[in-house]
């Protein structure tokens, strides 16, 4: 059974410019232990997905579909039962580590705040799982630092620190929001280095969630790709990186740049993000789109299946094959 | 070689910070920025300044426009110190170098109408142009970015990320200058946005001859537009040499180390990559290792790295790098 089952999520939000349509029907699945990437450009609805699974959505939002974890509907649970699943079942890291950590509060309490709260645990217990965690974060001299407050670390390591913080629990799902972007380089290796050895160690399924194509070809199995809160097309992320089939998938991959294949100039996809408050009717890529025609504007394509474990959403990739 | 348009040579920028304790008799702290470190622009051409945050790649940049002062060694235009010049003349040399900044919304005067925010710079550097004129330049100009000249009453926040990066960069051309100093320009972008921005910008660098001083932390981007790269660690200069010369055979292993951390949009070259971990992150630049500043992080640092500052060689097809040990490592990660 999949860890993970969205079926056709919509989340909007009530604005004074109207109503934001952030996710627009998503269909997606993760099984237990698995690793998928959501790759999305500013606008695309993949941070809010995030929300909407935690139930997190500002006050203003609205959500419609079905979220199933673990066989259970977990869309609009109300608080106390979201408390019960936050944490100790599903657990998030954010772009920002800084914004996210209390920065009055030492990191060992908040850290032992959390089993404290969510497992019942003793004061002492806490402390001493906590320190396991940021060893095994590779946090070096655990029991010293959690005497520390937040700011006395680097970026790098808070963002350690709240990769740790969200594995207290042992959840079965994590999802990780750009956890990465704030970084250096040679800092954000270390980190993904992390995303991989929790995967492994712990055995927990992981959600990438990210803007960065680099970054998803070396850390997760499958990869799916949002654009105006849709998904474009899903895959394994070999097949989706070899033979993009969606056009938005093509352009991204042939407008970055790469270290080890010198280009002359760079393929670019014209036009700006979408307007989320006036989303054409039919496929929101298709003003950019060089493959759009007739039925594009007006008729949102179907998401199917196409080759072992792909799915698309294009009217112009079925025609071709037709 | 043809002569220089800019060449830094020794440039250090010292910051004063807040005393330590903050009592009036505890001793001032300075933070070094950068130290010592010497470039060389040519007409027409892009350098590249990749390093990671707390380098020093922004405040060089800085240096070089005017914008924070100069604490130590010389920025020469054309052969002609301008840090020595008179403040009339440094203001007439303004409008030969100007500057793109990474948050394109954040650099935009938000109660500016576009036209007025790319018409400033003539209305300082050329006040005796009338309106007309003022306002036919600015109309080309927008023409010539990419932006419908029709838009020229609109606000900023009426545009969209990438159209506010293409203002700042009309903004900065509008004066005809020599040097466009892009600090990190296309890191707030979108994927899809931020590769119009940089082939916009080589597509007015080949029209209008412009040099480029191209700051930026992503070095496939860097590797891209740049003709030479100059690599920064902690206010150093590590190493310089040609954008193809130091991706295929870096010699610092600073360097290696940092282009072997850039991820790959391939699986297959990410599973071929070798991630070699670099530790630890950069030291506080209050208090630079002594000797060599990336002895602390360095795979190969020896004892008498702590002693002094490496010298810079050239080896030669005008690579320099500033290690003594740079040929006991092996090659590129790539």
């Amino acid at each position: 059974m999949a860890l993970l089952d969205v079926t056709d999520l919509t989340v909007s939000f009530d604005t004074p410019d109207g109503t934001v349509k952030a996710v627009n029907g998503m269909t997606l699945s993760l099984d237990p232990g698995d690793s998928l990437a959501i790759v999305g450009e500013s606008g695309s609805g993949k941070t809010q997905l995030a929300f909407a699974i935690l139930g997190l959505l500002a006050k203003n939002g609205t959500a419609g579909g079905s979220i199933r974890f673990d066989g259970q509907e977990i869309l609009n649970l109300p608080e106390s039962k979201l408390n019960a699943i936050r944490a100790n079942e599903i657990a998030m890291i954010f772009q920002d580590p800084m914004t996210s950590l209390n920065p009055y509060l030492r990191v060992g309490d908040q850290m032992a705040e959390v089993l404290m709260l969510h497992k019942g645990a003793s004061k002492r217990d806490a402390f001493a799982e906590s320190a396991r965690m940021l060893d095994a974060v590779r946090i070096p001299d655990a029991r010293a630092r959690l005497r520390m407050y937040p700011h006395e670390f680097s970026g790098g390591m808070r963002q350690r620190i709240m990769a740790a913080m969200a594995l207290l629990c042992r959840p079965k799902l994590l999802i990780a929001d750009e956890p990465t972007t704030a970084l250096d380089v040679t800092v954000q290796n270390q980190i993904m280095e992390l995303m991989a050895d929790i995967q492994r160690d712990f055995g927990t399924a992981l959600i990438l969630i990210t803007h960065d194509l680099a970054i998803v070809a070396g850390s997760c199995v499958k990869t799916l790709v949002m654009y105006g809160g849709r998904v474009m097309e899903t895959g394994a992320t070999d097949d989706v990186f070899a033979a993009p089939s969606h056009p938005y998938t093509r352009g991204l991959l042939k407008a970055v740049p790469r270290l080890d294949v010198p280009q002359d100039k760079l393929e670019t996809i014209p036009g700006d993000p979408p307007d989320l408050t006036a989303l054409p009717a039919g496929c929101p890529f298709s003003p950019r789109c060089p493959a759009s025609h007739e039925p594009c504007a007006t008729t949102m394509p179907v998401q199917e299946a196409f080759e072992a474990g792909r799915l698309r959403a294009c009217h112009a990739a079925r025609e071709t094959v037709a | 070689m043809s002569a220089p348009l800019l060449e830094t040579r020794d440039l250090s920028v010292t910051f004063k910070v807040a005393r330590q304790g903050g009592w009036p008799w505890s001793p001032p702290r300075e933070l070094q920025a950068v130290k010592q470190a010497s470039l060389r622009l040519e007409p027409g051409r892009t350098l590249g300044l990749v390093g990671e945050s707390g380098s020093g790649k922004s405040s060089l940049a800085r240096a070089i426009v005017g914008t924070v002062p100069v604490s130590d060694g010389r920025v020469l235009w054309r052969g002609e110190d301008i840090v020595s010049m008179d403040t009339a003349a440094q203001r007439a040399h303004g409008r030969h170098v100007q500057m793109v900044f990474q948050d394109p919304l954040d650099a935009l005067n938000p109660r500016m109408t576009v036209g007025q925010i790319v018409a400033e710079p003539l209305r300082t550097h050329f006040p005796d142009l009338s309106k007309e004129q003022v306002r036919a330049k600015v109309g080309q100009m927008m023409e010539r970015v990419g932006l419908l000249p029709a838009l020229i009453n609109r606000y900023p926040h009426e545009f969209s990320g990438g159209q506010c990066q293409r203002i700042g960069i009309a903004r900065a051309l509008i004066t005809d200058p020599e040097l466009v100093v892009c600090d990190e320009p296309v890191s707030a972008l979108d994927v899809s946005v931020q590769a119009q921005v940089v082939n916009l910008l080589q597509e007015l660098q080949r029209e209008m001859g412009l040099a480029l001083l191209f700051i930026a932390h992503d070095l496939s981007v860097v590797r891209h537009i740049s003709h030479r790269i100059a690599v920064m660690y902690l206010g150093r200069i590590v190493e310089v040499a040609t954008a193809s010369e130091l991706i295929a055979n870096p010699r610092h292993p600073y360097t290696k180390a940092l282009i072997a951390s850039v991820p790959i949009p391939s699986p297959k070259a990410e599973r071929a990559r070798h991630r070699p971990v670099l530790e630890g992150e950069l030291p506080s630049p209050m208090s630079p290792p002594s000797g060599c500043v990336f002895r602390t992080r360095c795979p190969i640092a020896r004892a008498d790295c702590a002693d002094a500052t490496p010298a810079v060689m050239n080896i030669g097809n005008d690579h320099l790098v500033s290690c003594p040990y740079h040929s006991s490592t092996e090659a590129s990660p790539l």
